[in-house]
């Protein structure tokens, strides 16, 4: 089979590639782009591992197909920070220390920020609800969900939520 | 995955003409089972129709009902104003459909066209007696669910929109599986000005399904206490390492009772 030629939008730069129609977006991000901060850990949208944001909704990557990118705005976990600068949500996670092993922490991040870009002020039941598609073995979410919390405090412009 | 080729059709005229060319065509809508049947190499299509372009997705409010788009998505759905205004219930099990990144690709076209035994839509679209229209035909949802994984649709026929009349009430209760969140038992209890429908989703062996004796018990008395001696023969019910069929059967009391008590 021929590949097909895509255009997308992938953190703010237009990005070309050419994919099989078999390969997930996923395996483009990973393979192709080199972007390898997307992790592959279910591979069929149970763990949220490959969250990425395309145009403007949260989804798995590992569940599109690069050939469904064409003509998409992608934001993976490497277009979060401004440069060296660390988003809130980011460093909150690390205040918080937020993770153990890290693995599913990309997808955390990109689900966050997702959830924080359609609703500024969640409460903890909105995060929880929000994040359920993101699985993480280590830390038992309480981590994260402070971290969460703290993070769209930071970004309203308030004191920590706690 | 196998190889296939894929085509993304700007019009639903030419998805239906591309599907209508090859038996071995298969259509994505948001991809939600079929990518991961694809991976599972369980299905090898020769070629993928994208329904993406087809314009498809939409929800408008008219009077008594609500019509919405096939490629709606599930968030689309469960955030609609119109749709939490008219059905409430509807709007709440799109909000429980898996989890937001599935909300956000799933589409309502897509889990009816599928008709998986444990999926939210169909137990709302045969509970609120719901039409659901194609590229060649209006089908009430009573003719439409034909079994597990199988629905009256023609290989090249494609759902454009499905339409719900308004209830009076209606609420959905879901037991689910905390991993998938595809429902172990979900019931859904609808009040039209059809009278008064039970839809079972989860548990039967031929997929969804109207429960009968409790239709009749609440068209009587709409009322959690109508139905609180009705007993569900497991005989025809799933059993699994999930849940047995007879703790099915008691889990579509449990779920109908707290239906009806909280339909509004």
């Amino acid at each position: 089979m021929s590949k097909h030629h895509v255009t997308t939008t992938i953190n703010g730069e237009e990005t070309e590639f050419l994919c099989e129609t078999q390969e997930t977006l996923l395996d483009v991000l990973r393979n192709t782009l080199n972007l390898t901060g997307s992790k592959e850990g279910c591979a069929s949208g149970d763990c949220g591992a490959c969250s990425v944001i395309a145009d403007g909704t949260l989804v798995c990557s590992c569940l599109m197909l690069g050939v469904e990118a064409e003509g998409k705005t992608i934001t993976t976990v490497e277009g979060i920070a401004d440069g060296e600068t660390l988003h809130p949500v980011q460093r909150q996670f690390l205040e918080h220390a937020a993770l153990q092993c890290g693995f599913c922490t990309p997808g955390f991040i990109v689900a966050t920020k997702a959830l924080l870009d359609a609703n500024p002020d969640p409460t903890e039941e909105e995060a929880r609800y929000w994040l359920a598609g993101n699985l993480c073995r280590c830390t038992g979410y309480d981590k994260i969900i402070r971290a969460v919390m703290d993070a769209a405090a930071e970004m309203r412009g308030e004191a920590r939520a706690a | 995955m196998y190889d296939f080729a894929y085509q993304k059709p700007s019009n639903v005229a030419d998805a239906v003409a591309a599907l209508g060319a090859d038996p071995e065509a298969k259509a994505v809508a948001g991809g939600m089972t079929l990518i991961p049947v694809l991976k599972q190499r369980l299905n090898r299509p020769s070629v993928v129709v994208d329904l993406a372009k087809t314009g498809l997705a939409g929800i408008t409010a008219g009077a008594g009902s609500i019509t919405i788009g096939a490629m709606t998505t599930h968030a689309a759905v469960a955030h609609s104003a119109d749709v939490q205004r008219v059905i409430p219930a509807l709007a709440a099990l799109a909000g429980l459909i898996g989890d937001e990144q599935v909300r956000h690709r799933g589409t309502i076209g897509g889990s009816l066209a599928n008709n998986d035994p444990a999926a939210d839509y169909p137990a709302a679209a045969l509970a609120l007696g719901a039409t659901i229209t194609t590229t060649k035909r209006a089908i009430k949802a009573d003719d439409f669910f034909q079994g597990m994984f199988t629905t009256a649709l023609e290989p090249d026929e494609l759902i454009t929109k499905v339409e719900f009349p308004a209830a009076t009430k209606a609420n959905y209760q879901k037991f689910r599986n905390p991993a998938s969140r595809y429902a172990i038992v979900g019931v859904f209890v609808a009040q039209t000005a059809a009278g008064v429908r039970v839809a079972v989703t989860g548990a039967g062996q031929g997929g969804v399904f109207r429960h009968t004796a409790m239709e009749a018990a609440l068209s009587k008395n709409f009322s959690a206490d109508a139905i609180a001696d009705v007993v569900t023969p497991a005989d025809d019910l799933n059993g699994d390492i999930h849940a047995s069929s007879e703790y099915r059967a008691h889990l579509i009391g449990v779920m109908a009772r707290r239906a009806v008590a909280a339909a509004a």
